[in-house]
């Protein structure tokens, strides 16, 4: 049998060479899909591998890599994720945004702002932003060579005329240094004024739709709108009830079958790294006063679930 | 009370264990074998192949014992450990018509240079569940005879003699083939790149696909001019030594559909094709592949082409089942940041409308209103 044998971070150097170059012209064009040679990734479609994909053409020996999904380090996929790069590359992996040089992430920005020499890495499910109002592709790449983005517009007034607002709540389309409209993979529209003239450099794969595109540090990102109808972010109107921090997006977190909520951060590293400082939130006591009683519950969530 | 999502690297790990145990099953029941799955399960072996698009018996069998018998998740496996392999070029087209024949049926005519043969099929069986198999079964001896030395020429080059139907397409010597694993698939795409795309596509797809165009939607008539199965030669032109050495022989199933004619003012009316090919015995597969690949040409030849099996970017885009089942499946990863976003969108929304509705029930508002 043909034992496998494996590269540093999984793939092939010349892979690796003709993702890089997929990343180069997606720098160069900021905002623009570039079609890249997606490969079959031992995780699905779906899951990230457009991300991985990327990560791993970035990736150095030196690199200090940090996973999120939905903002948490711990969520199961972006364990596995983190793993997979720890075992194929041996790099140091983190959770503080603070010290990561790549991030991987999907569905969220980080609230610690970013800082030159970081990559943010998303990892993109259904990349081109016109895709539900035209669903050919051969459709979509004519309207972004032409700029012809009237289509999402009428959609966005759309959205207006029957509801009183752009019924877009994540996914929700930018246009990136004044040419491209993209789509900023679901992050929910709380985190669009992040990527707007970012120091560090963002990059987006989608592994099933074999696309790379990028926004280079500095770059000009507008969210769509209109002037009687200005963009505005969403964010549910309550502290974390953890660290109390006013201004960081909130998981709501369903506590009984009665209609009890509680919303915490769904940055976890933002969230634990206030609460080390010494902020507090209404309901900081109960799984963080105590450091071993929470790991003992983790343990036994971890058994239940096993 | 709340419980922070930690402890998600012991869950994964203890899932694994679990699903370990689950895939073994009762211990004290006998483990089954890669052989006995090369054997016995060999129709599924073939379609792991076909759709992982790489000939080893051995590891496709590995991949269907290690996904508990999940095909899809089988040939998932293939494709990752296919992917890592190095490229080294491409083999020469191997010759179907030198195959090694095992089974071949032409359904156009009676009676065929070389025969017809039935080989080993369900066809004509009757599908009773047989108690005697279920252990310690051990069939009678195949029947045998004298090999045929006669030729089986296919059936649609002796119609192609007679110029009754279209001839197919020849690439030009030395011209490069597509890789779609290798090169990211552009509309339209070239034959080539699309009958790798079907080859690769699922067999459950492609079946649906072909029968809805008997159905009416794109029909074309089609008849199995041929379907064969047997042993091919692959050769391999190795620059160095200057000329194709072979690499070994493997098994296929081919099939040419024949279907409705075309003409026009200048060109004489003749039969039009459509190709299946895979790895192993895939007969519905290589059928339902030929009907798609004819459904797909209706653009080329000038056909109405409005039926979904018609649509190339539709048909090709959804066509594998690794990258459908990981999009499809990745709906049960979290998506609570996104949905919170939906939340709060749409109890706005209802809030809004909860306030708009009292001001117009509104005594005052029902006054104007009676006015």
């Amino acid at each position: 049998m043909n034992a496998p044998a494996y590269n540093f971070a999984y793939l092939d150097e010349q892979t690796k060479r003709m993702i890089r170059r997929a990343i180069l012209k997606a720098i160069a064009i900021p905002g623009y899909q570039v079609p890249f040679a997606s490969r079959e990734m031992p995780m699905p479609y779906g899951w990230g591998t457009g991300g991985v994909q990327v990560t791993a053409a970035i990736l150095g020996p030196h690199d200090v890599l940090k996973v999120i999904d939905q903002g948490s380090d711990d969520t199961t996929n972006a364990i596995s994720i983190r793993k997979f790069f720890a075992k194929t590359a041996g790099v140091a992996t983190t959770t503080s945004t603070e010290e990561a040089t790549v991030i991987q992430t999907r569905h969220r920005i980080p609230e610690t702002s970013l800082h030159a020499n970081q990559v943010l890495v998303y990892q993109v499910p259904i990349p081109e932003p016109l895709r539900f109002l035209e669903p050919r592709e051969t459709e979509t790449r004519r309207m972004h060579a032409l700029a012809e983005y009237g289509l999402m517009h009428v959609k966005l007034y759309e959205d207006i005329a029957r509801f009183g607002h752009i019924a877009t709540a994540y996914a929700y389309p930018v246009k990136v240094n004044a040419r491209y409209v993209m789509d900023p993979s679901p992050t929910p529209k709380f985190d669009n004024p992040k990527m707007d003239n970012c120091p560090a450099l963002q990059l987006f794969g989608a592994g099933r739709e074999k696309r790379i595109y990028a926004i280079p540090p500095y770059t000009q990102v507008v969210s769509l709108d209109f002037e009687d109808h200005p963009f505005e972010p969403y964010r549910f109107n309550a502290p974390c009830a953890l660290c109390g921090a006013e201004n960081s997006y909130l998981d709501e977190i369903v506590t009984d079958d009665k209609g009890s909520r509680m919303f915490v951060c769904s940055d976890t590293d933002y969230c634990e790294g206030r609460q080390a400082a010494g902020h507090h939130g209404a309901l900081s006591a109960a799984p963080y006063k105590d450091k071993a009683q929470g790991e003992a519950q983790a343990e036994a969530q971890g058994k239940e679930n096993g | 009370m709340y419980v922070a999502v930690k402890g998600g690297e012991r869950a994964i790990e203890n899932a694994h264990r679990l699903l370990a145990n689950a895939r073994r099953g009762d211990q004290g029941v006998a483990e089954v074998s890669l052989d006995q799955i090369s054997e016995q399960l060999g129709l599924a072996v073939d379609r792991v192949m076909s759709e992982g698009s790489l000939y080893d018996r051995e590891l496709a069998a590995l991949a269907i014992k290690q996904a508990r018998g999940d095909l899809i998740e089988a040939i998932f496996l293939v494709r990752a450990f296919r992917a890592t392999l190095p490229r080294f070029g491409a083999s020469e087209p191997v010759n179907t018509g030198a195959m090694r024949v095992r089974r071949r049926v032409s359904a156009t005519f009676k009676d065929i240079p070389g025969g017809q043969i039935l080989g080993p099929t369900f066809d004509y069986t009757h599908r009773l569940l047989d108690p005697s198999l279920a252990e310690g079964f051990v069939p009678e001896a195949p029947a045998t005879s004298e090999a045929s030395s006669a030729a089986t020429p296919r059936v649609t080059d002796i119609l192609g003699r007679d110029g009754l139907i279209e001839t197919s397409p020849q690439a030009e010597d030395g011209a490069s083939v597509g890789d779609l694993t290798r090169e990211p698939l552009n509309f339209p795409a070239d034959r080539d790149l699309r009958l790798q795309n079907l080859a690769r596509g699922d067999e459950g797809f492609l079946l649906a696909m072909g029968y809805s165009t008997q159905r009416g939607y794109g029909r074309n008539h089609p008849f199995v001019g041929e379907i064969r199965f047997g042993d091919v030669e692959v050769e391999f032109a190795a620059e160095e030594v200057g000329f194709a050495v072979p690499l070994g022989s493997i098994e296929l199933t081919e099939c040419q559909m024949v279907n409705q004619f075309k003409g026009s003012a200048t060109e004489a009316p003749c039969f039009t094709r459509g190709y299946g090919l895979a790895f192993g015995q895939s007969e519905r597969k290589t059928m339902s592949m030929a009907l798609v690949d004819r459904a797909l040409r209706a653009r080329e030849l000038g056909e109405e082409a409005g039926a979904p099996a018609q649509d190339e970017e539709f048909v090709l885009s959804h066509s594998d089942n690794v990258q459908a089942t990981g999009f499809v499946e990745h709906l049960k990863l979290p998506h609570y940041v996104d949905f919170q976003s939906e939340l709060g969108l749409l109890r706005k929304l209802r809030k809004e409308f909860a306030e708009a509705s009292a001001e117009a029930n509104a005594p005052d508002a029902m006054k104007e209103a009676a006015e």
